[in-house]
């Protein structure tokens, strides 16, 4: 048999169809990645390009303080939000799943915050958070709090009104995930644990938890380098302030690279947090073995 | 005997179920509160938004407020900036990661397995990594201030998430059906125009509604690429408002960020049922 010319073959065809994406992974991903890694080791004003070494590096260790303070700022913002995000959308998914009515009214209800654009959600909780005529002093105030923080003012509550504005999310995407994820739990189960007399607490720690440990890997996974990004609503909000306590890593990467047009500096920022995510990211898919259960699978 | 079982069963249904009705609801009222707020601040005049016990319902109405925030500032500029931006980056990345999806989900060719972990492991890569050099790229091409680095790049790939939904989708298609087209003469391209596009079209919709909505939130892309005014988008438009408007006239600010939530909750309610299966496509066989 004649082999086929090498435009007959699906192999061919293949790389064709690909073919935008190869393009656009060596463009904007590959490319830049090794790019930024130069730069790293660069000085860089977008005009003179100078060969630093690992002064970049040096200095962001050694030499400043706004680096520690906005890695500081983001890993205890991430340390709460996450797992307090986690399980607010698991405990609404259960509610939820409790074959209510109007199951589908209740999930627009909670999923729409998590709608809300970046900027608006931002602009609005400026004003939730406002210190006198804000929505939450004001429940406090009527609820009895005569003195109630002053939320964004206040260096030491800035950081923990962050945490409670992205647990306006927890409806959205991760509650979705987790809601499906119960719903794919065979009522089996369920019915055979209730002849062996277990109760509703022990059910959920036997039955419903293990059966969603893959989908809390995966929220978990995606929420961490999520909130390692964090963002717009620093940016929006305080600018990073009172006294850089909501100067969140990614803020302070932007202001070096587009604001001082250190793009080498910016650049070592970059992969830094690029390590730590891997790492962290490595961590936990090298953890998952020991609590992540996938059905079917051959232990 | 059968019976009072089910009396019982029932009765202890009805307080659960009670229960269950009522911290859902309250839960709901809570996550509504602040939305609720904003509309009726977006009704109020500049002083009454500030006066407390906070009027809920506003005793004078201003509806006015949305007209003079639409003209106050470029506003209808910003929208149309952000529909253009939106409509070629979502056409861009709908139809090249279709093309790449069809190639991933078909075709053996060596190295697949590889190539789509690529794909899949460029999801947890942080964007700034890559930023800064792709800023520059865009800088020596002189393409700062122009749409070109929002919207060129969706046609190169179209972003690994859209891939990985449209080939989870592709996979569920008979490959019968490919065959028999091959058969009656259908070239590759011709098997992904006239069978595979046209029985995903749930799917397509699905990363189609994404796309609108990450490219109509985005802010950081923006705020880097564009400067002058009447390039900007909405998110950052809405930053001029808050300048300008944040201190003095808040009404017409929580009126112009109601502008910018309505097109996406209203897109959303109405593709409702295709956004929940593509979020659970991804979570639950990711």
């Amino acid at each position: 048999m004649r082999r086929l010319r090498f435009w007959h073959r699906p192999a061919f065809w293949g790389f064709v169809f690909i073919a935008p994406w190869i393009v656009g992974y060596l463009c904007f991903t590959v490319g830049p990645m090794m790019g930024s890694l130069l730069l790293s080791f660069c000085q860089y004003d977008l005009a003179n390009l100078k060969f630093a070494g690992l002064s970049n590096y040096e200095r962001l260790f050694t030499n400043d303080p706004l680096f520690w303070k906005s890695l500081w700022n983001t890993a205890t913002y991430t340390l709460f939000a996450v797992p307090l995000g986690l399980t607010g959308s698991l405990m609404l998914a259960v509610f939820l799943n409790q074959k209510v009515r109007g199951l589908a009214l209740y999930r627009t209800l909670y999923y729409i915050p998590s709608l809300v654009p970046a900027v608006a959600t931002a602009l609005l909780w400026n004003y939730v958070f406002n210190a006198n005529f804000g929505i939450l002093n004001n429940s406090l105030r009527s609820a009895g709090m005569s003195n109630p923080p002053q939320w964004l003012q206040d260096p030491n509550w800035a950081l923990p009104a962050f945490v409670i504005m992205s647990l306006w999310g927890i409806g959205g995407g991760r509650m979705i995930i987790f809601l499906a994820g119960l719903q794919g739990i065979p009522d089996s189960y369920y019915e055979a644990a209730d002849i062996d007399g277990a109760g509703p607490l022990s059910k959920f720690r036997h039955i419903t938890l293990p059966m969603l440990t893959p989908m809390i890997f995966f929220n978990m996974v995606l929420g961490i380098i999520g909130s390692f990004q964090v963002f717009t609503a620093a940016y929006i909000m305080t600018g990073g302030g009172p006294a850089n306590a909501t100067l969140f890593y990614v803020l302070y990467l932007f202001r070096q690279a587009f604001e001082e047009f250190r793009m080498g500096y910016a650049s070592a920022m970059a992969w830094v947090l690029f390590v730590i995510l891997l790492v962290c990211t490595g961590i936990q898919f090298w953890q998952a073995k020991k609590w992540v259960y996938y059905e079917g699978e051959v232990k | 005997m059968k019976d009072a079982e089910g009396d019982i069963q029932t009765e202890r249904f009805g307080l659960k179920t009670a229960l269950v009705y009522l911290v859902l609801t309250a839960g709901a009222v809570l996550f509504c509160i602040p939305l609720f707020w904003c509309v009726s601040a977006a009704f109020k005049d500049a002083q009454s938004v500030f006066r407390l016990p906070i009027e809920w319902i506003p005793r004078q109405w201003h509806p006015e407020n949305f007209r003079e925030a639409w003209t106050v500032l470029p506003f209808p500029v910003f929208v149309i900036n952000t529909l253009i931006v939106t409509f070629f980056a979502v056409v861009g990345q709908v139809l090249s990661a279709s093309l790449v999806a069809y190639g991933f989900a078909r075709f053996n060719f060596p190295g697949r397995k590889v190539l789509f972990m690529l794909v899949l492991s460029s999801m947890l890569l942080p964007a700034q990594v890559t930023m800064i050099p792709v800023f520059i790229i865009w800088q020596k091409f002189g393409m700062i201030d122009t749409f070109a680095p929002l919207t060129i790049p969706a046609y190169l790939g179209g972003g690994a998430f859209t891939i990985f939904l449209l080939r989870q989708f592709y996979l569920t298609i008979p490959r019968e059906l490919d065959e028999a087209a091959m058969i009656d003469g259908c070239s590759y391209f011709g098997i992904w125009r006239h069978i595979i596009l046209p029985l995903s079209r749930p799917a397509l919709i699905t990363v189609l509604l994404f796309s609108f909505m990450a490219n109509w939130d985005d802010f950081m892309g923006p705020l880097i690429y564009l400067h002058s005014q009447d390039k900007l988008t909405v998110s950052i438009g809405l930053r001029l408002f808050q300048d300008q408007y944040g201190q003095t006239n808040l009404p017409l600010l929580m009126a112009a960020s109601l502008l910018h939530i309505a097109p996406v909750v209203i897109i959303f309610l109405i593709g409702q049922r295709y956004f929940i299966k593509g979020i659970v496509m991804t979570g639950l066989k990711g």
